[in-house]
C-alpha cells in the first residue's frame, strides 16, 4: 500500500533527522585553526606544492648520460 | 493523514533545527580565520609521463600505495596497471563489460576492482600463482551501474551505485554485508577515510553524507550543491570532505562542525566538476572540469593558483600519489598525464 510505505518512509526520514541533528558540533574558529594548522605542518612535505628537486623525481630522466 | 502531517512539521523543524545548530557555533568562517595568510604563489606543474596505450574514453584512474603502479579502465574494455616511472603496462586486462565506469587499486597491491553499467563490481587476482591476472568475484547486488568503488582491505569494499546506495561487501564471500541507504538520488562518487572508520558518498540529491561503515548509520549531511555531485574526497587529516559539482563549483565541508566552510568558484568556470584530489598537505586542491582543464585551487584561500592544460577532451579522473609526489590525471582523450 502506497500509503503505507510512505508513511514508513516519512518515519525514518524523522529518526534520520533526529540523529543528524544530534550530533556534537565544535566552532568553527577551532575547525578552521586545525585546517590551517594541518597544512602548515605538512606544507613541506607536499610536493605539488614546494616543487621536487629533478634528482630526486623518479617521474623525470635522470640528467647524466653517457657517450658511447 | 494525521500522522503524515505531523511527521512533515516534525522534519521541517528538525531541519530548521540544524540549521541553527550549525549558525550556532559559526563565531567565525575560515575567511575571516585564514585574512592573514598569503594565497600561496602560482603552481606550475609539467607533465612528465603521458600514459599512452587506451583506444577509448579513460573512465577513472587510481593509485595503488605505492605511489609507483596506477589502474586505469577506458570504455575500449580494459583495465590496465601502468608502472608510471617507467610508462610501461604492467596488465592490461581484458573486461566483460566494456561500459566501466570505476576502478580501484587494493590498498595491499594483490587486486584491483571495477564496474559499471553492469551493475555489478568485478574484482581481479594480480597475484595468481599461474600468473594469469582473472577474474576473483563478480559480486551482483545492485540495481543501477556501478559509480564508485573503493577496497578497505583484501576482504571488503565498499561499492557506490546508480541505485542511490552503496554497500560494503565481502569478497571471499561475494555477498552483501551492510547497505546504505538514504539518498534520493544516483550515488556518483565515494571516499574511504583516512581511518577506514567512515566513507562519505556524492550524489545526484546534491548532498554529501557521511557513513559508518560497521553500523551502516548516515551520520551527517551536506547540502548546498545546486547540481549533481559528481566527485567526493576527505581533506587528508579525515576533518573535512571535500565535493565537486555539475553546478561547476567544489564545496569544503567541515565533519567536526557540521558544515560547509568553503566554496570554490569562479564566475568563468561554467562547466561541471568531474574529478577532484586534495595534494598532500590538503593546501592545494586539483579539480578537473568538462571543459578539457583542471584548476588547481589554494584550498584555505579559495583561489586559483594554476591550471593543468593539456588533454584534448574532458578530464575525468584525477589522483595525487600517496607520497604526494605527483599527480596523474586520466582524459576522454584516452591519455593520463603524470604531472609534479
Amino acid at each position: 500500500m502506497s500509503s503505507n510505505s510512505t508513511l514508513t518512509t516519512m518515519r525514518r526520514t524523522v529518526e534520520q533527522l533526529k540523529l543528524e541533528a544530534s550530533v556534537e558540533r565544535i566552532k568553527v574558529s577551532q575547525a578552521a585553526a586545525d585546517l590551517q594548522q594541518f597544512c602548515l605542518q605538512n606544507a613541506s612535505k607536499d610536493s605539488l606544492l614546494v616543487g621536487v628537486p629533478a634528482a630526486s623525481n623518479p617521474f623525470r630522466e635522470p640528467r647524466s648520460c653517457t657517450l658511447l | 493523514m494525521g500522522e503524515m502531517e505531523q511527521l512533515r512539521k516534525e522534519a521541517e523543524s528538525l531541519k530548521d533545527d540544524i540549521t541553527a545548530a550549525r549558525k550556532a557555533v559559526q563565531d567565525l568562517t575560515l575567511q575571516d580565520h585564514v585574512a592573514g595568510t598569503a594565497v600561496v604563489g602560482r603552481v606550475q606543474l609539467k607533465t612528465r609521463k603521458t600514459l599512452r596505450g587506451h583506444l577509448a574514453k579513460i573512465y577513472a584512474m587510481h593509485w595503488g600505495t605505492d605511489s609507483k603502479l596506477c589502474v586505469s579502465a577506458s570504455q575500449d574494455g580494459k583495465l590496465i596497471v601502468w608502472d608510471s616511472y617507467s610508462t610501461n603496462k604492467v596488465h592490461a586486462i581484458p573486461l566483460k563489460s566494456s561500459w566501466v565506469m570505476t576502478c580501484s587499486y587494493a590498498p595491499s597491491g594483490n587486486m584491483v576492482a571495477c564496474g559499471g553499467l553492469d551493475n555489478m563490481c568485478s574484482i581481479y587476482n594480480l597475484k595468481a600463482k599461474d600468473g594469469n591476472v582473472k577474474v576473483m568475484r563478480e559480486l551482483a547486488a545492485h540495481t543501477g551501474y556501478l559509480s564508485c568503488c573503493r577496497f578497505l582491505s583484501d576482504s571488503e569494499i565498499i561499492t557506490s551505485s546508480g541505485d542511490c546506495t552503496c554497500l560494503l561487501w565481502d569478497i571471499e564471500t561475494g555477498t552483501e554485508k551492510t547497505v546504505f541507504a538514504g539518498h534520493l538520488g544516483d550515488c556518483m562518487s565515494l571516499g574511504v577515510a583516512p581511518d577506514f572508520n567512515t566513507f562519505i558518498s556524492g550524489a545526484c540529491d546534491f548532498t554529501a553524507k557521511l557513513w559508518d561503515i560497521r553500523d551502516g548509520q548516515c551520520r551527517q549531511t551536506f547540502g548546498g550543491h545546486e547540481s549533481d555531485i559528481n566527485a567526493i574526497g576527505f581533506f587528508p587529516n579525515g576533518n573535512a570532505v571535500i565535493t565537486g559539482s555539475d553546478d561547476a563549483s567544489c564545496k569544503l565541508y567541515d565533519l567536526r562542525s557540521d558544515q560547509e566552510l568553503i566554496t570554490f568558484q569562479d564566475s568563468s568556470i561554467m562547466c561541471g566538476v568531474t574529478s577532484l584530489a586534495p595534494s598532500l598537505s590538503g593546501r592545494l586542491l586539483l579539480a578537473g572540469y568538462d571543459d578539457f582543464n583542471c584548476n588547481i585551487w589554494d584550498t584555505l584561500k579559495a583561489e586559483r593558483v594554476g591550471v593543468l592544460s593539456g588533454h584534448d577532451n574532458r578530464v575525468s579522473c584525477i589522483g595525487v600519489t600517496p607520497d604526494g609526489m605527483a599527480c596523474c590525471t586520466g582524459s576522454w582523450d584516452s591519455f593520463l598525464k603524470i604531472w609534479n
